[in-house]
């Protein structure tokens, strides 16, 4: 174990929801610049894992350590400590519907980092223009695309400077000719050492991304792997299964 | 014609201006007022602690369930014998007026904003979260601006009904505009010609209202909150 390179690391996470066990002992850790992919079929605690991740959801039980320091979920302090180096894209985007492009990447830079507004301004400006998406700082979530949506929230998450990134099916509401404009960004991220998360359906792209498949069912980790093992020709992993009947709906063959 | 003319000139008008002012004086607080009360009380319902929501919510229960009448009479006629650790709270007719009004609007004003707030999604809420925006400060930028904007159209309806019952400042001995019209009206016995024209004053008011809250509307308008162009 090269433990020095270790940035994120989960262990044993419970949580409960609804009277119903979603995560069941789930454990996994990241190394930097190295990108996890979470699969499985919906209900398997894909999201949950995500969002026990930065205590979006507090974990019942288990530990979240970031840099080798245990968060504890009750300090305000550890939390905003956390929260300022874990990035997070939804599936919904979830912008701020009243502010521009610019003012949605801008606003925590401002009210978290304390950044005075001249300095932010450029700084969210940057992160549009990495985006590809300079020409639209002026518009409000109801002008964009979903597609040009999704990549203003990477903007808004990348300009925290975060050590990890936690994306929850991040093409998942999106048009099937969005969905490029969005992998692509999220590619340039895995090729720059974005250390990443991320739960997805698109099998195909991550497969030549990620280092690691972990497959999550009824909120236990049940297979892992690296993608090239799982998805092997003539492999019995239950991955295999689920991206065979991924495919089989979709009409395209993964990996 | 020309003798009901003169008298309107002559008696009636320059009476209901003073009055008019008068009007003014308690409309215009009292409805913001009213409006920095329903934002606050409407914002604690919403995302208040047990407490704080349950004390807006009887605040609510009891300004919307009693009538505006007996509301007012409590504030001019029974606080100066409530005596509250040997202090008697005395208001003046137009104190306890603005007071009475902008207590009672803000109740309802809460129940626009609280609809607002509600049509905000939890998803960003969550954003603002994870990106390490503190609570306080997610309410006040992120979550507000958006509930305000979807609560104008009612909050607006609710001030054109505060202008309307301004004019039971009248019942507290407060001479404004429908004090002094039913006092010339009185003096004169030229009742038909003095409420028609007292009606009037309230429709420009009105209608002067209107036009300002559209102004508002529009000024806070964007993409995603458009008030609808009828």
């Amino acid at each position: 174990m090269q433990n020095e390179s270790v940035v994120l690391r989960v262990e044993g996470v419970v949580k409960h929801l609804g009277g119903q066990r979603i995560l069941d002992g789930v454990s996994l850790t990241v190394k930097k610049g190295r990108l996890k992919v979470l699969i499985g079929p919906s209900g398997a605690g894909k999201s949950t894992l995500l969002q026990c991740i930065n205590f979006l959801l507090p974990p019942d039980e288990g530990k979240v350590f970031l840099d080798g320091r245990e968060i504890n979920g009750k300090s305000k302090k550890d939390l905003l400590w956390l929260r300022q180096r874990v990035g997070m894209i939804f599936q919904d985007f979830n912008l701020f519907d009243h502010l521009t492009a610019m003012e949605n990447v801008r606003v925590a830079l401002v009210k978290v980092k304390k950044m005075d507004k001249r300095a932010a301004t450029h700084r969210a400006m940057e992160e549009l223009a990495r985006v590809g998406l300079a020409d639209k700082a002026g518009l409000y979530p109801a002008q964009l695309s979903g597609g040009q949506k999704q990549r203003v929230s990477v903007a808004r998450a990348l300009a925290m400077d975060p050590e990890v990134m936690l994306l929850d099916e991040p093409t998942s509401a999106l048009d099937p000719e969005l969905i490029g404009e969005v992998l692509a960004v999220i590619r340039d991220l895995a090729d720059a050492g974005m250390t990443m998360i991320m739960a997805t359906h698109q099998i195909g792209f991550s497969s030549s991304l990620a280092d690691e498949f972990l497959f999550m069912e009824k909120g236990r980790i049940i297979e892992r792997g690296a993608p090239a093992d799982l998805l092997a020709r003539g492999s019995s992993s239950r991955t295999m299964a689920f991206c065979a009947k991924l495919s089989e709906l979709s009409g395209e063959l993964g990996g | 014609m020309n003798e009901a003319l003169a008298f309107a000139f002559e008696r009636v008008i320059p009476g209901l201006n003073a009055g008019l002012w008068a009007s003014v004086g308690i409309i215009v607080p009292a409805a913001l007022l009213g409006v920095a009360i329903g934002i606050l009380a409407g914002t604690l319902r919403v995302y208040g602690g047990v407490w704080p929501r349950r004390i807006t919510n009887w605040y609510v229960s009891l300004f919307r369930g009693t009538p505006l009448v007996v509301q007012l009479y409590f504030w001019y006629f029974a606080l100066p014998y409530v005596s509250v650790a040997g202090v008697n709270l005395i208001l003046s007719p137009v104190q306890a007026a603005i007071i009475g009004f902008a207590l009672c609007s803000g109740a309802y004003q809460s129940e626009y904003i609280r609809g607002g707030l509600l049509s905000i999604k939890r998803g960003q809420l969550l954003a603002a979260q994870a990106l390490g925006i503190t609570p306080l400060h997610c309410i006040l930028s992120i979550v507000l601006p958006q509930a305000f904007r979807r609560a104008l159209p009612g909050c607006g309806n609710e001030i054109i009904y505060l202008i309307k019952y301004s004019s039971l400042a009248s019942i507290i001995t407060v001479n404004e505009l429908t004090g002094v019209g039913r006092g010339i009206a009185k003096a004169t016995f030229q009742n038909t010609e003095v409420y028609a024209i007292v009606g009037l004053y309230y429709l420009a008011l009105v209608t002067l209202a209107g036009w300002i809250l559209r102004l508002v509307e529009n000024r806070l308008s964007i993409p995603g909150f458009e008030v609808k162009k009828s």
